[in-house]
């Protein structure tokens, strides 16, 4: 199988959803002939010309709802932010425009939007270039979020996401977008709302997504080879959640790890820990470990962020703890 | 412009439906036989009218809070509005939207809209999709002078001349966000000036004055399904009412209410198409009455119908 970028993964889903499908429309900052901040639409302005890959001026809240508008009318647009951080500016568009229109509407539109927006930290990029926003979408009904975390589940997630009917978030992370990893050739997609178990194991659980999933396994590498089974389990859709797959993990190891990027209070590791609790608590041999950034904005000096955000470290620890041994810090 | 008799007629019976409407609704309202709260489109019926004349049935609209008088000129009935009113599952939107949020897409409505000027992005993006279908369509989007404080207007009308869509931007200039004189707050005389910060042209008419706001309509929208691009129109208006029902209307003059309410837009016009003989005083009763007992069908219809089982509260979210 042939190696791609996670940028590239994106881009070859966007080519071939707009091949497929004339209603399927892309605007953002710099998506023509300059290709996109991260190269994610690098080549399509070339190839499906200017009526349908738009350069937008610097007007979030505008050119997000035409999308929602352009999507409630029969378009498919793919509109991209530069930085998720700005997703704070179109929040009207999402929040009480786009996931409240079918419903509020008693079903007579639909508004299959895609957002894409590149999310995260570790770039010393500061307070406003570092965020992970996904929980203030998964708490809003009526709104997908997509967080992958290979060049493959870009690949089948954005396509999936392009041919949903709902409002979809995919988020991306600015770290991954240099990542290759094998993606075949030909046409695939994933669904939405369906984790992956991308490592077995019957000692502990380890819940992620995003750009934590590759320091999840680093860690489950190291916990292996002191013969500790960790069960790294890659939500891949953090709304819809994929309970049931959660559960049955935790049914199997009674031990749960939760581990994302974004800030800890009301988040989704606040949820999967909640439904865990609420619905196997009996399972559980030892109280949930959560590992996430820091609750303060994301700083820039390299020692601080790296203080805030999550680490191996950080998350080997929290595996101990469930697993009542003694942490690595001492 | 030259204007059909049927489109007069139109407009006649548009407006009057509007006010007959929205007169039942007042008084539903103050009985309680309406829950949540009501904007009424009370003198403003020439707005909605003469520009919806304007459109053909598969144009688009985005409406208001102050939502009424577009939805029944874009052709919307009033039966399947009063149930929405009444939050029945019979209404356009099953009970679940109610006054503020009505929208049925087979007429081209889009949606009233509860966030003052967010119907803006979402009607340019409507018009973005008319220009790439190619399909001959076009835009009105209703929005009051209070939403062109928003950023949606500013960042909405450059997107739409930057792209040349295919959109009537209708500002209803009826003087007052809620209880704001709204030129207290804004430096510039008239809203349509603010066309030329985006290189459209603006117009201003007499928003009581139906024929005035159709032909500028007519020709704005001509513009922009000949590829033209957008237009800003100002309608200067006045609503008769507070800004909801129920509300204490202590901040506009009684003289002002008063003069404006003297210069109301349907009498006149019954009055000179009756003069023009366009149409005799007779066939208005007769359209008036037919309006009344289809009003009074609607009000019936709305009361008799049930309201949606609660589990359907839980439905309609996901496509």
């Amino acid at each position: 199988m042939r190696d791609l970028y996670y940028n590239q993964a994106i881009a070859e889903a966007l080519t071939e959803e707009m091949e497929r499908d004339p209603n399927v429309v892309l605007w953002g900052l710099d998506v023509g002939a300059y290709g996109g901040a991260n190269a994610a639409t690098k080549g399509l302005y070339e190839r499906f010309g200017p009526d349908r890959v738009l350069d937008m001026p610097i007007s979030e809240l505008g050119y997000v709802g035409m999308g929602v508008g352009a999507a409630a009318t029969g378009l498919r647009p793919v509109v991209e932010l530069q930085f998720s951080d700005w997703i704070t500016l179109a929040s009207d568009m999402l929040i009480n425009q786009a996931a409240k229109m079918r419903y509020m509407f008693g079903g007579v539109l639909q508004v299959p939007l895609v957002l894409r927006a590149p999310i995260g930290g570790y770039l010393s990029a500061g307070a406003q270039h570092s965020n992970c926003f996904e929980a203030i979408f998964c708490h809003t009904p009526g709104l997908k979020v997509v967080v992958p975390s290979t060049p493959y589940d870009a690949k089948g997630l954005l396509k999936s996401s392009i041919r949903d009917g709902n409002p979809v978030l995919f988020f991306e992370h600015k770290k991954l977008y240099g990542l290759r990893g094998p993606v075949p050739e030909g046409e695939y997609t994933l669904p939405l709302g369906e984790a992956s178990i991308v490592r077995a194991g019957a000692d502990v659980t380890v819940v992620t997504y995003g750009y934590m999933v590759g320091k999840c396994l680093a860690v489950a590498d190291q916990l292996g080879t002191e013969g500790i089974g960790a069960e790294v389990i890659d939500l891949r859709t953090v709304d819809p959640l994929d309970d049931l797959t959660i559960f049955a993990s935790v049914k199997k190891t009674g031990r749960l790890v939760v581990v994302q990027e974004a800030w800890r209070d009301c988040s989704v590791s606040s949820e999967v820990a909640a439904r865990v609790a609420e619905t196997i608590l009996d399972y559980l041999d030892a109280p949930i470990a959560r590992v996430t950034a820091e609750d303060v904005p994301i700083p820039f000096s390299p020692p601080l962020e790296a203080r805030v955000l999550p680490s191996e470290m950080k998350i080997l620890d929290a595996v101990y703890r469930v697993l009542d041994r003694a942490p690595v810090g001492g | 412009m030259e204007i059909s008799r049927e489109q007069y007629i139109f407009m006649l019976e548009k407006m009057v439906k509007i006010r007959l409407f929205e007169e039942r609704v007042k008084e539903l309202f103050a009985a309680g036989e309406l829950p949540g709260f009501v904007h009424l489109y009370l003198g403003q019926e020439a707005v909605a009218v003469g520009v919806c004349a304007a459109l053909n049935e598969d144009d688009y609209i985005t409406s208001t809070h102050r939502g009424h008088g577009h939805i029944l000129a874009k052709g919307g009935e009033m039966k399947y509005m009063m149930a929405e009113l009444f939050g029945k599952a019979t209404g356009y939107n099953k009970g679940k939207g109610g006054s503020m949020h009505i929208a049925w897409p087979k007429l081209g409505i889009l949606g009233a809209n509860g966030l003052v000027g967010m119907g803006i992005p979402i009607a340019t993006g409507a018009a973005f999709t008319a220009k790439y279908k190619k399909a001959g369509q076009v835009v009105a989007c209703f929005f009051g002078e209070g939403a062109t404080n928003q950023g949606a207007f500013h960042e909405s009308l450059n997107l739409a001349a930057a792209f040349t869509l295919p959109i009537l931007f209708v500002c209803e200039n009826n003087l007052y966000s809620v209880s704001t004189r709204e030129s207290r707050v804004r430096r510039v005389e008239n809203i349509a000036e603010r066309a030329a910060a985006y290189g459209m042209p603006g117009h201003m008419v007499d928003g009581n004055h139906v024929v005035a706001v159709y032909e500028a309509a007519t020709d704005a929208l001509e513009v922009a399904r000949r590829g033209g691009g957008p237009t800003l129109l100002e309608c200067k208006t006045f609503r008769w009412r507070p800004h909801f029902e129920g509300e204490a209307d202590t901040y506009r003059p009684p003289e002002e209410v008063e003069s404006w309410m003297k210069r109301e837009p349907i009498a006149p016009f019954r009055a000179m198409l009756i003069e023009r003989q366009i149409i005799d005083e007779g066939k208005v009763n007769e359209m008036e009455q037919a309006v009344s007992a289809e009003l009074e069908q609607a009000v019936a219809f709305a009361r008799e119908s049930p309201f949606p089982e609660p589990e359907t509260a839980l439905a309609d979210l996901w496509a």
